[in-house]
């Protein structure tokens, strides 16, 4: 046994209300440059839809991630060999179009107008070559919102896996429904992004797991952005260097939870520390794909159990990381509750970003003139969802229905339970009998309503101590950089120290 | 010292020792500008041409230079029956016709794809139009002064092996055509262009990335230290 800490996540996505915020608190502190104006390393998708960049869970098209072989595991497309070969070009690399040609408007149009008979405009005009846009075609959040069009929640590539029965009554109008889906990196415990990098400027780092682009390693070979399956790596064509989303670990040293978790209106986000079994890397990432989310489950290691904890401080794991372990919300939804799931689990990745699935709106049918129910429960029923479990399955749990129906029998019972208590127009057997399908106490249901609709900001960010203060020679200049903390402020932000500026 | 002197005599030794301690100075002061600087996030269509037939190309001329520096009685010995002769130097023709379509691709891309534009600057048209002008010359040179493979071996290799060793015998080059001689200042040029464009991306050739294992792990401590 091998344990090391990591930097987890849980979002919950019954809470999200699709607002961007956490998009726009990224973009302004990291993000907001030329070269990486298209680059949102925090996005908020609409499911069903085709996401950003466009169909990037189809990994027919951009090969990104792993293949199971034998019992271990072997890059889709940018393997050592295909590596080299695929140097000067890569076939499967999205390009711009991908994504969408950043833009701005000419305001100073509306301005600078001479008299005329009609309004002036700010016409459209390209970030990267500064000609006129005639029609913009895509942006960050296209699809927002669009669910049942054509073009975008048809074009799902999971909704493409289902039957042309079950898509077609995916979008019957009445049933039609959708919910947020907001992507961050998810710093895999298996990434696959690391792996492709023929430089190796991508490293996880051991005390937290954080992945990041070493900026200075980096020689552009964008290897990371094809191998990355959720498409979080992103090459900035002005530096010719590839960029990640860096969990905000400035603000994580610091014991400030990120940006985008700490601005989340709906306040969905929860993070902090979860110790797990690195031995188990490989064959985790090797299993059955039905296996698939139960073994990387079990990765996760109990904080509180004494041998555990015995042997992570062998391990180089800080004892205050472990405590702060102790109190994770992560573990909370994650092994005790087990009502989140990592997205997409089948690209091999074991991704640190769990998912609470979103209990969508009770189906309700036309009878007459009238919206019935159509339902018999008083919360819908799992079989009733409105869209398949099939669905659920193939985002969160890779195609195993049994934890989908799982989770969605907890989060049921909660509401059961919390409605039996609170309004008390319910069957208290009826509560009972949810509850115990679902397996879960009354003890655990009040604290899984606790953590998901009252927690305080302490309970949803658990911020590890990453004891920067003990970093040794990596930086070179130790005395520099904690010595004098204000002696590059306002100069280049964090990393480089000195302008960074493209090639020559 | 004639102007022969300098250029075939002196100028190799600028160019070496400029280009050797200008890319150190510049990897260590300013690691940040090494990058293979690839547009193809911007265009992907032409460069698949361009890319693949430059660097496909050019990579086996580049090596087939090497060897005929390095081992000339074994390019000799090859050469001696003319079949032999043929496959070699119709190789080598065909690559470097090869390069010579994927170069310019590579210009009509740069310079008229508005994205690639923006991300183009006066180094690399420069290098670009000299790459340009060497390929030309080296296949010129392929074609009228028949067999390059045979007196290489005879008069390239001692030339740059008395360079290697200090005594530069340029009585060599003296008596090759104009262009031979142009193709060579060219070489000399090129080099000397390395550490001032995206030329060194070609010194980060991944090697490492062979033997290395998938994951990379950095401990900012030493594991366990805690």
């Amino acid at each position: 046994m091998n344990i090391r800490a990591q930097v987890s996540m849980v979002f919950h996505l019954d809470k999200c209300l699709g607002c961007h915020t956490c998009s726009v608190a990224c973009k302004n502190l990291w993000t907001d440059r030329s070269g990486v104006e298209y680059q949102w390393w925090n996005n908020v998708e609409t499911k069903p839809g085709t996401g950003y960049p466009s169909s990037w869970e189809n990994q027919d098209e951009y090969k990104g991630g792993w293949e199971k072989v034998g019992n271990t595991v072997r890059l889709r497309a940018t393997g050592k060999l295909r590596g080299y070969t695929n140097i000067f070009f890569q076939p499967h690399l999205p390009t711009i179009d991908d994504y969408y040609e950043p833009w701005t408007y000419k305001y100073e149009d509306l301005f600078d107008s001479p008299p005329q008979d009609t309004q002036p405009t700010a016409r459209p005009i390209s970030l990267i070559t500064g000609e006129h846009i005639d029609t913009i075609e895509a942006g960050p959040n296209w699809d927002d919102d669009l669910s049942g069009t054509k073009f975008y929640a048809r074009k799902d590539p999971g909704i493409l896996k289902l039957s042309p029965d079950e898509q077609k009554a995916i979008f019957e109008f009445q049933r039609i429904a959708f919910f947020y889906l907001p992507r961050i990196c998810n710093h895999c415990l298996n990434p696959a992004c690391v792996a492709s990098c023929p430089s190796g400027a991508l490293y996880k780092r051991g005390e937290d797991g954080i992945v990041l682009i070493n900026q200075d390693v980096c020689r552009g070979w964008r290897f990371c952005v094809s191998a990355c399956p959720f498409k979080k790596s992103y090459y900035n064509w002005k530096t010719g260097k590839s960029e990640k989303c860096i969990l905000c670990y400035p603000r994580i040293e610091t014991g400030q939870p990120q940006a985008c978790f700490h601005s989340c209106v709906g306040r969905i986000r929860y993070m902090g520390g979860v110790l797990y079994d690195a031995d188990k890397i490989e064959a985790t990432a090797a299993s059955e794909e039905k296996d698939l989310v139960n073994n990387q489950k079990a990765m996760i290691l109990d904080p509180k159990d004494p041998a555990i904890i015995k042997q992570a401080q062998k391990d180089g794991v800080h004892m205050s990381f472990i405590e702060s372990a102790q109190k994770s919300p992560v573990f909370k939804f994650v092994k005790d509750w087990e009502i989140a799931l990592p997205l997409h689990a089948e690209f091999r990745t074991v991704p640190q970003l769990y998912y609470v699935l979103p209990l969508l709106p009770v189906l309700a049918v036309k009878k007459g003139n009238t919206f019935e129910v159509d339902n018999t429960e008083f919360f819908g029923a799992i079989d009733k969802n409105r869209l398949p479990l099939k669905y659920f399955a193939s985002l969160f749990s890779a195609g195993n229905e049994e934890l989908i129906v799982k989770a969605f029998k907890r989060m049921l019972a909660v509401r059961y339970y919390k409605r039996q208590q609170e309004v008390g127009d319910l069957d208290k057997s009826k509560m009972l009998d949810a509850m115990s399908q679902a397996g879960i106490s009354e003890k655990v249901a009040e604290d899984i309503f606790k953590m998901i609709s009252i927690p305080t900001y302490n309970e949803r960010f658990v911020v590890p101590p990453l004891h920067r203060e003990y970093q040794t020679a990596i930086d070179g200049d130790i005395d520099t950089y904690m010595g004098q903390p204000y002696a590059y402020k306002a100069a280049t932000g964090f990393g480089p120290r000195k302008g960074v500026k493209r090639g020559l | 010292m004639t102007f022969e002197h300098i250029i075939y005599g002196v100028y190799p030794y600028v160019a070496v020792i400029l280009a050797i301690s200008i890319t150190i100075i510049r990897y260590t002061s300013n690691r940040f500008s090494f990058s293979a600087l690839s547009s193809q996030f911007l265009e992907n269509k032409k460069l698949f041409w361009g890319a693949a037939g430059w660097h496909y190309g050019i990579i086996f001329l580049f090596l087939g230079h090497l060897i005929g520096w390095w081992f000339p009685r074994a390019v000799l010995a090859w050469n001696g029956s003319p079949v032999r002769l043929y496959i070699l130097e119709g190789a080598a023709l065909a690559f470097a016709l090869f390069a010579l379509w994927g170069l310019c691709v590579l210009i009509v891309r740069r310079v008229y794809d508005m994205r690639v534009q923006k991300v183009t600057t006066i180094m690399d048209i420069i290098l670009l139009f000299t790459l340009l002008a060497q390929v030309i010359l080296g296949i010129y040179t392929a074609i009228f002064f028949r067999w390059g493979s045979n007196w290489f071996a005879g008069s390239m290799s001692p030339y740059l092996w008395s360079l290697v060793m200090g005594t530069p015998e340029i009585g060599f080059v003296k008596s090759m055509p104009f262009i031979m001689k142009l193709h060579i200042f060219g070489a000399y040029t090129i080099f000397l262009l390395i550490p001032f464009t995206r030329l060194v991306h070609f010194l980060s050739i991944p090697w490492q990335y062979f033997a290395r294992p998938n994951q990379v792990v950095v401990w900012y401590s030493e594991p366990g230290q805690g």
